[in-house]
């Protein structure tokens, strides 16, 4: 039998509606496939309550309901998103045991449209990682070569996709962690404009940038989750308070009077060979599309990656000062003689390396007498970086760059060289500091690794986005399965 | 001989009346069992956001206004990080590095105390210490509460228990706070420094745990001797922060301060910027009314009383406005105010009633006031009418049904005294005999007989007349 995972979710509400296929077949397979499988993607499985709930949804249609797109369709969640009554580890020893006692806006969202959550995806101890290796719960592997990584932070949500052990995921995105696991993997991965999605119940780890988005098989289905999920939210008062365009209505196979911006330039001297060989085969392809292509320069990329580890790692300290063990959390021993004692023992030991070594670096940006040379700057070369994207998508609809600078490495490889390792995310930050929308989609091979390219939209131009990449997937330029590029 | 000053500024922290707490809607109530109020915003639960309550905006702008701060049309809310237990987020959410008003005003007899800056900030918990291990009750984090800040402006302890009471009955008058110091409503922390006229500043102390405002006074004025006395024995002074022990009236240090605290402040990136709109500062101006010394002013001319009785009747808003509400139909100003500070606050106090709970209308008071005004009662009569009144009926109707009108004719009284010195021959020979004070006892016993309706001061001369 055909995975059924790798149906799109349009093509699988078919297939339920006519009662063709039952969602517990749906469920059966998800959950098959995942424990024949050994990439270690889900931290835990939320198996019974799934059960339970496809029981329902079998009553409903059985009663002649009529079902929503997303009813029965199986979703894995990052597990630094919440759902009340189970486990949010953040992938960190420090919440092994936590329970949270709510929902996060966007599990709500998805529930309420039917959507089955099996199960809560790996990823980096609390989303800082490029590689899903600073896991507690070890790293997770690349679907297409096991000794590869498959990018992180949301390494799992997207090896899950892509290893077909769910239909679709919910991914987190701070500095590219959607977008790079995406391209790892093969698979597309939307981070939307900041705010456009809410962040209620995604474990902080730096609030103006981090982004919840949907990690799919096709733009279709990207499309569907992003309509969901996205809008304002009482709850997040960093959310945008404006409606949301219906992304799925919007996907035709005609796309007109569309301009591509090339960003080459500096950044391509950056760039790997293997990667930026790719990219040169896919903008040959677009120019029998009948899109106009448009060089675009945009200077200052090497700046970014500094830019982005200030914000993110003072926010980070700030964000992760709150565990301590007292309401929650790791505890270690239950009595110590002092205060400090508590604090060195259940931070130092509750938190893993990766983590310590940011909550040191955004401590120390924000020290009085250092703050003004780091912090401030920082955030007013952010401002710059916002200003020079927002030009350069002025004479364009949509910019295209790499999603990552390399192929993927090998697990260990970069995982004691934290600055290599922070130089993966260079085509990804500038982005999330700019606040923009933008997608990894999978546009070719190399070495048999796959290789993503992002689309980047203006801000709350998500459907362009979506628009275009839909465009190119059905003109075979994008795609999830290797056979079709 | 060297003349030593003290440079006093004063941080007080005031709990708004709010329904809720300030970024989450659990109710702003902290005297219920512990941990019941609280949620996993207010508990710092990962993934959890702050959402901003409208209603402590608005507080926090009407007593900007009322103590003459300039409104900043934005606010931005920052991160003042530091590790406690009863601070479940790592870090307190606060206005402080862009308030809501500035350069501000209290003005205290001849002088002038500058208000630097009001901001708007969350409570922490509370931590409960046990015999071997300390506990958290959050109920109290997340409290909205407006920090006021003056300029070092203040020099004498007595100046700080002005402007500390002061302050107090201006946000008590404009509701924004109960602002009851022993409940923790109201925390006054002064910082001092002394220091020899005509030379630098000297080093800066601050006093927490002071539960009153005489208490105010009263750390201050110790924390001053105690640091002159430092100076001229040539010792230094540390930086520190201070816990006043009321039992033994002195200040024990809580932890030194080496170096400045570094709270790391940056903009809290999970709330935009503060938009404080001009229509929300007229709405606020429009809720202030009149402020304390402004119907200290007016009623002084209005009334004419003495400003002793003025000061007691302005410091509580309801007892003023009553006051006023009362004068209306009363229209005799004495017998008002009189009644109302002696035999009414004192049949509260008795009852152990709050002012603001008085059972007695302002309708019903000025109807006995004007019966004794006309002449139908004493006020003998009048106060023991006050625990009968919330009944059913009139005053009026009550002093008639009861006959508790005034006897103030010479013939009936002078059967009673007479009757009351024949039941007392011996207290009659010892007052001619020259204790006078037995004078008082005769009208008390006439008084007894007559349930208080007899004019005292017919008794008087009717007693005078008699036994001289
Ligand atoms: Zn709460």
């Amino acid at each position: 039998m055909e995975n059924l995972s790798a149906l799109s979710i349009p093509d699988i509400n078919c297939l339920i509606k006519k009662g063709d296929i039952k969602v517990h077949e749906l469920l059966d397979k998800a959950y098959k496939t995942i424990e024949q499988s050994s990439l270690n993607t889900f931290i835990t499985l939320l198996k019974e309550e799934s059960y339970k709930k496809a029981d329902d949804i079998h009553l409903r249609i059985k009663n002649g309901e009529d079902i929503d797109i997303l009813t029965g369709i199986p979703i894995a969640i990052k597990d630094n998103i919440c759902i009340k009554g189970h486990r949010t580890t953040c992938s960190s020893r420090m919440l092994d045991n936590y329970v949270s006692p709510y929902t996060a806006t966007v599990v709500e969202r998805l529930e309420n449209k039917g959507a089955i959550i099996i199960g809560k995806t790996n990823l980096d101890e609390f989303a800082m990682g490029a590689s899903t290796e600073t896991s507690f719960y070890k790293p997770t592997k690349n679907p297409y070569k096991h000794e590869y990584v498959p990018g992180g932070s949301s390494g799992g949500s997207a090896a899950a996709v892509a290893g077909l052990e769910t239909v679709a995921a919910l991914g987190s995105d701070t500095g590219g962690s959607i977008r790079q696991p995406a391209s790892f993997c093969g698979v597309f991965g939307l981070k939307p404009t900041y705010g456009r999605v809410s962040r209620y119940g995604l474990v902080a780890f730096a609030s103006s940038l981090d982004c919840i988005g949907p990690i799919t098989n096709n733009v279709a289905d990207s499309a569907i989750l992003l309509e969901t999920i996205a809008g304002p939210d009482s709850m997040d008062s960093t959310s945008i308070p404006e409606d949301v365009p219906r992304y799925y209505d919007m996907l035709t196979n005609e796309i007109n009077n569309v301009t591509i911006g090339i960003v080459r330039g500096q950044l391509m001297d950056i760039i790997d060979k293997d990667v930026a060989d790719v990219m040169e085969d896919f903008i040959k392809g677009l120019k029998f599309t009948g899109i106009t292509l448009k060089d675009v320069t945009i200077e200052g990329f090497d700046i970014c990656i500094p830019v982005y580890y200030i914000i993110a790692t003072s926010e980070a300290s700030s964000n992760l000062a709150r565990y301590d063990g007292i309401r929650y959390g790791w505890i270690g021993n239950t009595k110590y003689d002092t205060l400090n004692e508590m604090y060195e023992v259940r931070r130092g030991v509750g938190f893993g390396k990766e983590v310590k070594r940011r909550i040191m670096l955004g401590t120390f940006c924000l020290r009085s007498g250092y703050k003004d040379q780091y912090y401030d700057k920082a955030i007013m070369v952010r401002e710059k970086i916002r200003m020079s994207f927002e030009k350069a998508l002025k004479d364009v609809d949509v910019l295209l760059l790499p999603t990552s600078p390399t192929l993927p490495f090998k697990i260990g490889e970069k995982i004691d060289d934290p600055v290599s390792m922070y130089l993966m995310d260079l085509c990804t930050v500038s982005i999330s500091l700019s606040g923009l929308p933008a997608m990894s989609i999978p546009v070719g091979y190399q070495k048999g690794l796959p290789v993503g390219l992002q689309i980047v939209g203006r801000r709350l131009e998500e459907g362009t986005i979506l628009k275009i990449c839909h465009f190119l997937e059905k003109n075979g330029l994008a795609s999830s399965n290797i056979e079709n590029l | 001989m060297q003349e030593y000053e003290a440079i006093i500024g004063i941080e007080i922290h005031v709990q708004l009346r709010t329904n809720t707490k300030l970024f989450c809607s659990c109710p702003a109530v902290y005297t219920d069992e512990v941990n019941t109020n609280v949620c996993p915003i207010c508990q710092g639960f990962p993934g959890t956001l702050p959402v901003l309550n409208e209603q402590a905006v608005k507080l926090a702008v009407r007593a900007a206004l009322a103590l003459g701060c300039k409104v900043n049309s934005t606010a931005t809310f920052s991160r003042k990080n530091y590790f406690y237990p009863d601070l479940p987020k790592g870090y307190q959410i606060t206005t402080c590095e862009h308030p809501i008003g500035e350069n501000g005003i209290i003005n205290i007899d001849n002088r002038s105390i500058r208000i630097r800056q009001i901001h708007l900030e969350e409570d922490s918990g509370k931590l409960i210490h046990m015999k071997d291990e300390s506990l958290v009750d959050l109920n109290r984090a997340g409290f909205p509460l407006i920090e006021i800040v003056t300029e070092p402006d203040i020099r004498e302890p007595k100046e700080a228990y002005i402007y500390a009471t002061k302050l107090r009955e201006i946000l008590r008058y404009i509701g924004v706070s109960n602002a009851d110091m022993e409940k923790g409503e109201l925390r006054c922390e002064p910082n001092i420094s002394v220091h020899i006229k005509g030379e630098p500043f000297g080093t800066r102390r601050e006093i927490k745990n002071l539960n009153s405002i005489k208490q105010v006074e009263e750390g201050i004025r110790y924390e001053i001797e105690r640091q002159i006395y430092m100076l001229k024995k040539g010792k230094t002074i540390r930086r520190a922060t201070l816990l006043w022990d009321e039992k033994s009236k002195i200040t024990k240090e809580m932890r030194r301060k080496e170096t400045e605290e570094d709270y790391r402040y940056f903009d809290e990136p999970d709330l935009p910027v503060l938009c404080i709109p001009h229509s929300l500062i007229k709405e606020q101006e429009k809720q202030i009314g009149e402020l304390p010394d402004d119907r200290r002013d007016r009623m002084l001319k209005q009334y004419g009383l003495e400003k002793k009785d003025i000061d007691i009747l302005v410091s509580r808003k309801a007892l003023a406005d009553y006051f006023e509400g009362v004068m209306k139909n009363s229209n005799n100003v004495k017998l008002t105010s009189g009644f109302i500070l002696v035999e009414l606050v004192g049949f509260l106090n008795e009852r152990g009633i709050k002012f603001e709970n008085n059972p007695i209308s302002q309708d019903k008071l000025s109807e006995i006031i004007c019966l004794m005004k006309d002449g139908i009662i004493t006020r003998t009569v009048a106060r023991n009418l006050l625990p009968r009144i919330s009944e059913r009926g009139s005053p009026k109707q009550l002093v008639k049904q009861l006959g508790l009108e005034k006897i103030e004719g010479e013939k009936e009284l002078e059967s009673i005294v007479k009757n009351i010195l024949n039941k007392h021959p011996d207290e009659v020979s010892r007052y001619k005999e020259g204790k006078s004070g037995l004078f008082g006892f005769f009208v008390g016993e006439v008084m007894k007989t007559t349930r208080g309706k007899a004019n005292p001061k017919v008794v008087g001369k009717l007693l005078k007349k008699i036994i001289g």
